[in-house]
């Protein structure tokens, strides 16, 4: 049963007072900073298990010991952890009249964008009243799947109506001791999106979580589940191309696919948060964990672009551990003025005649600093592994950086790996050819970096592709120097 | 007066201090082929460049009226919505991006600049098909990332190609001779002739006489050092061809 905003508030009310709180249990929000309490809390408010409040407080006695990485090739003010407010109810967003009430700047973006009137209103949380009905569009589109017995639903709704499900594989491919973030986000995570792919089935859609943000809102500490039974498909698309702001500064998100044999994982995210202004001031910190793992000839492909954040750590990976598996990057990641970025992949290749494509293309602007940092692991058994690895940066000022840290531990003598990579800055005669040709600067460089991260833009799904192609030429504006 | 459409006066330019244009005057009426030859180095293609709007030139002197219009004071891309059109001695390449793309966000952009509607995907592919046969342009290479892998000649041909495409008022063309074999000469000649009317103008830059056969200039000027020293019909160009430009 899914709950409404109402109907959860009246059953926690009337809950039996049980883990001797301090806290007021009908409070939308919790007390800032971390603790046990907090965390029984937020287990209680959630009217989770018992299991998932064991889960969570294991994760907080590992993290109280860890250290917050700093191999990452970024420089920020570190989080104070004990000033977060960890749940906070998801308020219903503030309805507002029209779009005349929305920061004109942001609406200016998605017309760019070529987002449509109505879901530029439906994005902005502006009231529909007319021609889309959105309750209706999702409703059926739920129907299809029910069908079909894919589940697609909020972490939350699973761990109510698919318990068994959860409870085997949450954690499984993103360990509780994974990193400092991951463990973070295990002891506190609020909400997410869960989807599991019955054998043999090919989910007819693409899915999205834009479906359902409206419902459940996303929170700062997301958790996503993704299990795609033996011999079955989905393409799953995350995040949204249209500039969110949010008031939480950090982000730690955690994903987890998991194919089993013979199933296929697409996964694109288009990954725009706020970046802050010029100098970075109020950007989202992005430190996500995603990762999946490859049973027996199954496959996961990772797509990416990412435009937004002040800063990015981020490094989708695949544990390709079934024979004959297969694991994909793909990855455009922009930055701009004093944005910073260090992302890429790690392969874990386990299995015999395991097979991973890494393609990344950075574009640095202004004074950002751009970084790509991949593991290509094969591991003993893992004979006629072979990988395929290509990172490319391009360089749009003398003041921005870009930089490449690939490392490969090769344990098996029969790997074929390849690497490549090229730094080469945008070309003043290119710019200027384009120009000659009665084409301005700006959609010159799009044209230049959209046809440079052209192999990229090629894995997303259509209706992605072109608002992502936009979005280039939206975050590199004036960024030539 | 009213059918000029070029009048450069006394213009000079320099780069990183050095000055290369030392004092040029030309005047192009609608109609006219002028052909510029000139020694290496002489400042052909920096003339070309500085008209185009390139902006590592310092313009130190003088001025030019396209159009009745002051053109140092426009951008590159609104010198090119004007209608004037520059072929590249060098085409440069664009990776991922096809020349039908490049092509269309041209004339999408040229549109938008002018206030008309922009060319339909159905008038569009009609003019490629038609303009890519004036040239004989391999069909392969029209959906190929721009110049990207072309061959020499093969850039020359899709810059006459690109040409064909925008209608420029004036065109200047940059040695698109060199590097051309002689069927090709002889189809981006026709391809040029036939774009020519009495409402446009050619400035053709070369080294040979033989380019000069198929396109039949109005007026051969001599570039050297900067200034053009000398200006003749076409049959200077047969001269220089014999004698060489020690003898100007
Ligand atoms: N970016 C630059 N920096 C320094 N000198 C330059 C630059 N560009 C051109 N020059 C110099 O300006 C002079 C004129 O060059 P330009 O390319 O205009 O000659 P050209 O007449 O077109 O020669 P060619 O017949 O070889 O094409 C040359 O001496 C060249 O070295
Ligand atoms: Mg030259």
């Amino acid at each position: 049963m899914a709950y409404t905003e109402e109907s959860l508030k009246t059953e926690l009310e009337n809950q039996e007072y049980e883990y001797g709180f301090t806290i007021d249990i009908e409070s939308d929000r919790a007390p800032n900073g971390l603790s046990e309490e907090i965390i029984r809390f937020i287990s209680a408010k959630k009217d989770e298990p018992n299991w998932l409040l064991e889960y969570r407080l294991n994760a907080f006695n590992i993290w109280k010991k860890m250290e917050e990485p700093k191999w990452a090739h970024v420089k920020y003010k570190k989080p104070d952890f004990q000033d977060i407010c960890y749940y906070a109810a998801p308020k219903p967003k503030k309805e507002l009249a029209s779009l005349d009430e929305v920061d004109p700047e942001i609406l200016r973006t998605m017309e760019r964008l070529g987002i449509s009137v109505n879901e530029q209103k439906k994005l902005t949380g502006v009231a529909m009243d007319f021609v889309i009905d959105s309750v209706s569009v999702s409703n059926s589109f739920k129907e299809k799947l029910g069908e079909l017995g894919i589940i697609f639903c909020s972490f939350g709704d699973a761990v109510k109506e698919h318990p068994e499900l959860v409870k085997k594989y949450l954690g499984t491919v993103v360990p509780t001791a994974d990193n400092f973030y991951a463990t973070l986000n295990s002891a506190v995570f609020t909400d997410g999106s869960f989807c599991y792919i019955p054998k043999g089935v090919r989910c007819p859609m693409e899915l999205s979580t834009y479906f359902r943000i409206n419902e459940a809102g996303t929170g700062q500490f997301e958790r996503t589940l993704l299990i795609a039974d033996e011999g079955s498909y989905v393409s799953y698309l995350e995040g949204c191309t249209a500039p969110s702001r949010d008031e939480n500064q950090l982000h730690a998100a955690v994903v987890e696919l998991i194919a089993l044999d013979d199933a296929e994982i697409k996964y694109s995210t288009v990954q725009n948060w706020y970046p802050g202004d010029k100098e970075g001031k109020g950007g989202v910190f992005n430190f996500v964990t995603k990762r999946g793992i490859c049973e027996k000839n199954a496959k996961i492909s990772w797509t990416q672009v990412e435009t937004g954040s002040a800063v990015t750590w981020k490094y989708p990976s695949c544990i390709l551990k079934g024979d004959n598996s297969i694991g994909e990057f793909y990855s455009v990641a922009v930055t701009n003025n004093n944005q910073q970025a260090d992302t890429g992949t790690k392969m874990i290749h386990i299995g015999k005649n395991t097979k991973s494509t890494i393609i990344s293309k950075g574009v640095s602007a202004g004074h950002s600093h751009n970084s790509y940092r991949g593991l290509v692991k094969i591991g003993k058994g893992a004979s006629n592994a072979r990988n395929f690895s290509q990172c490319d940066s391009l360089l749009m000022t003398d003041t921005s950086g870009a930089h490449t840290y690939p490392y490969i531990e090769c344990e098996n003598s029969t790997a074929q790996l390849e690497h490549e990579a090229t730094t080469s800055k945008i070309g003043e005669d290119q710019l200027f050819y384009c120009k000659q040709r009665g084409i301005s600067e700006e959609k010159a460089i799009s044209l230049i970096v959209n046809g440079y991260a052209k192999e990229v833009l090629n894995k997303l799904p259509m209706e992605f592709a072109v608002e992502a192609q936009k979005l280039l030429e939206i975050s590199l504006e004036n960024s030539v120097g | 007066m009213s059918n000029t459409i070029i009048k450069i006066k006394n213009l000079s330019a320099s780069i990183e201090g050095k000055e290369i244009l030392k004092g040029v005057n030309l005047e192009v009426k609608a109609g006219e082929v002028h052909a510029i030859m000139g020694p290496n180095g002489s400042g052909k293609s920096t003339l070309s460049s500085v008209l185009a709007g390139r902006d590592e030139y310092e313009i130190t002197g003088g001025s030019v009226e396209f159009l009745g219009k002051d053109l140092l004071e426009y951008d590159p891309e609104e010198r090119a919505w004007l209608g004037l059109f520059l072929a590249f001695q060098y085409p440069v390449e664009i990776a991922g991006v096809s020349n039908m793309n490049f092509l269309k966000t041209a004339l999408h952009e040229k549109s938008k600049y002018l206030n008309e509607d922009p060319i339909s995907a159905k008038d569009f592919l009609k003019r490629v098909k038609e303009k890519a046969a004036l040239v004989e342009l391999d069909d392969k290479l029209k959906n190929r990332s721009v110049n990207e892998g072309f061959s020499g000649g093969e850039k020359k041909r899709n810059e006459i190609f690109q040409m064909a495409m925008l209608e420029p008022i004036l065109a200047i063309l940059d040695e698109t001779d060199s590097g051309l074999d002689i069927d090709a000469l002889k189809v981006v000649s026709n391809g040029v002739n036939t774009l020519k009317n009495k409402d446009n103008a050619i400035i053709v830059i070369t080294h040979y006489q033989r380019l000069l056969d198929y396109i039949t200039p109005d007026f051969v000027h001599v570039l050297a050092d900067g200034k053009i020293v000398k200006t003749g019909d076409k049959n200077l160009a047969l001269e220089l061809e014999e004698k060489g430009y020690d003898w100007v």
